[in-house]
């Protein structure tokens, strides 16, 4: 009929896109490796050397697969939010979510100077920053979620939110007074955030919780249309708001809380993936959007990855700076184009 | 005397309206009786203040009433859940759109929402109301433009058939003619009179334009400080309730054209 497009051109071009932009990150990268021998160690044949070998698998792939959980991830937690507070500027970032994960590690890399010796560095251990973000995350989540209930305004939680993100960032520079340079040039390091080093096992961790929060977003998809018309009307169309609420706030913070334990605050993808996936599209409708954000967030997260990498050379940019200048312009952009934003 | 209990959908005794905090009981209207027929285009009226949007509100369920019972399609507005409310009651209300960036035809879908699936999947009967809403208010060559290029009396046409989309046997608007110049006014009135004969639908709809609700109600509520009236607009003029409806300083009411002039 015409009126419910099925945007399979669409779909197949992303899908593509992206196949090629994995294809392309993994092959770009401080060694120069030929193409044929790339997919020869995913097939395991025995002509690609060794050290090429584990490059790629131990190293390369992981760093892919990483970048296609953040990009993806982050877009479609920014698209949760936006409908969610009704808000264009929403996003994990603004909600505070991100801050709280930074003062839980800002507390564990920092505060270890103040609550000293053995204990501190038996401390600072990879897995006590990802639990440190991740209980950072999900307190503050908390936090929002207890004010959304009591507050009905959503500009107020948003506000609540950034004062969330002025409180880390005062306590971050209490903290660095009494620390160390090298716990200081720890922590900025983690903000830089990071694609590589994860592990295998770390990456199956990460995979898991993501996939939670995954499957609760799609489980949203007729709320959260349904909440585009409004709260009353919301509940007129016989939604369980509070439940609603609860279960995208839950899947938000999820998926953001671990991208940040794993990856470090990355920026403006979460703002900025959504409004271009609904410039392309031209849809509100989340059935079409959260696979269509899924595939851009990606493929986008793939192309700031190569940038940052800097093709065969030692050099490796923090990924936050290229996610912001890749991310501001676009908005800049958006807001020039249109006059306004919506959701 | 039964055959006439069947036609009443919705039914309201001793209600008492307001707001409710921990401390206190605001009290806006109390002691409201009354009983709306099956298919029938009813005009609530009254001053502003008076609790007409509060009455409303608590019909849909958006608030708590303080005492008393609603009774819709003879069950108690407290026992049905949301979803069974979803598919007996729509709503158009004041308050504006969370996004304006919907399709018209998008926004009229999610009107089935009561009915789809987990994900929302229309069908194609689904298709078929919609479609049919779209023409019941003729608003067809619409279905592609985004809610924001729309005029103030093109969007609320087209919020007029989501809520016809939803299939409901009664529909609540809220000050629907609120914005809109007098043809348009007169225009969705109109279209409302027609939608109840057509469709077999209550519409219940508070307004501020008495004279026309007078000209094509089947019932009218008269809300006023200390009593709500419910009858019919003839019998409400022979009654003079709208002479005491506003003070007499500036307007009276001509029973004679059943509208209100200004005092010279």
């Amino acid at each position: 009929m015409g009126e419910q497009k099925t945007y399979r051109l669409q779909f197949a071009l992303l899908a593509f896109t992206l196949l090629v932009c994995f294809i392309v990150n993994i092959s770009l990268g401080s060694v120069s490796i030929p193409l044929k021998n790339i997919f020869g160690s995913f097939f395991g044949s025995v002509e690609s050397s060794s050290n090429w070998n584990i490059i790629i698998l131990d190293y390369r792939l992981p760093k892919a697969i990483t970048a296609i959980m953040v990009g993806s991830g982050l877009g479609i937690s920014g698209l949760l939010m936006q409908t969610l507070f009704r808000n264009p500027l929403a996003g994990p970032f603004v909600l505070g979510i991100s801050s709280g994960a930074s003062l839980g590690v800002a507390l564990v890399i920092l505060g270890s100077g103040l609550f000293g010796g053995l204990f501190a560095t038996a401390l600072i251990t990879k897995w006590s920053i990802v639990i440190a973000a991740s209980l950072g995350s999900f307190l503050v989540l908390l936090a929002v979620l207890a004010v959304s209930n009591k507050v009905r305004d959503t500009m107020a939680i948003l506000i609540i939110g950034l004062m969330f993100g002025s409180i880390t960032a005062a306590i971050v520079s209490v903290l660095s007074y009494f620390s160390s340079a090298e716990q200081l040039q720890q922590y900025i390091f983690w903000g830089f955030g990071s694609l590589s080093n994860l592990s295998w096992s770390e990456l199956l961790i990460f995979f898991c919780i993501y996939a939670i929060g995954l499957i609760l977003s799609v489980a949203s998809i007729k709320g959260l249309n349904s909440l585009l018309l409004g709260d009353n009307y919301a509940k007129s169309l016989g939604l369980n708001l509070k439940q609603s609420r609860f279960i995208i706030i839950i899947a938000t913070s999820l998926i953001a809380g671990t991208i940040t334990a794993f990856a470090g605050p990355i920026a403006f993808i979460g703002l900025a993936i959504p409004h271009l996936t609904r410039q392309i599209f031209k849809t509100t409708n989340h059935k079409i959007l959260l696979p269509a954000v899924f595939l851009f967030g990606a493929i986008v997260m793939l192309i700031c990855d190569t940038i940052a990498q800097v093709p065969n050379s030692d050099y490796m940019l923090p990924i936050n700076a290229i996610t912001a200048l890749v991310g501001a312009p676009v908005v800049i952009w958006l807001l020039v184009r249109q006059r306004k934003m919506m959701f | 005397m039964e055959t006439k209990t069947s036609h009443i959908i919705l039914k309201v005794e001793q209600l008492s309206i307001g707001y409710k905090t921990k401390k206190a009981k605001t009290v806006i209207a109390s002691n409201i009786n009354f009983e709306l027929q099956k298919g029938q285009l009813i005009g609530l009226v009254g001053a502003n203040g008076i609790g007409k949007s509060t009455l409303l509100r608590t019909l849909i369920k958006v608030q708590p009433e303080l005492s008393g019972s609603i009774r819709l399609n003879n069950k108690d507005l407290k026992t049905t859940t949301t979803l069974e409310l979803a598919k007996q009651l729509s709503i158009v209300l004041t308050e504006p759109l969370s996004s304006k960036n919907l399709s018209v035809f998008e926004l009229v879908a999610l009107g089935r929402h009561p009915y789809t699936n987990w994900i929302g999947n229309l069908t194609e009967s689904d298709t078929t109301i919609i479609r049919k809403a779209m023409t019941l208010v003729n608003i067809l060559e619409l279905k592609d433009k985004k809610c924001y290029e729309l005029s103030d009396g093109q969007l609320q046409k087209v919020m007029i058939a989501r809520a016809l989309a939803q299939d409901t046997a009664i529909i609540v608007l809220d000050e629907p003619t609120s914005h809109l110049d007098m043809y348009h006014k007169a225009y969705i009135l109109k279209l409302l009179q027609k939608l109840t004969k057509e469709t077999g639908k209550t519409i219940l709809f508070s307004s501020h334009e008495i004279d026309l609700a007078i000209q094509l109600c089947d019932t009218m509520i008269v809300m006023q400080k200390d009593n709500v009236v419910c009858n019919q607009p003839c019998h409400l003029i022979t009654e003079g309730v709208f002479e005491s409806l506003f003070p007499k300083d500036l307007i009276v009411f001509d029973d004679k054209t059943g509208s209100f002039r200004v005092t010279k």
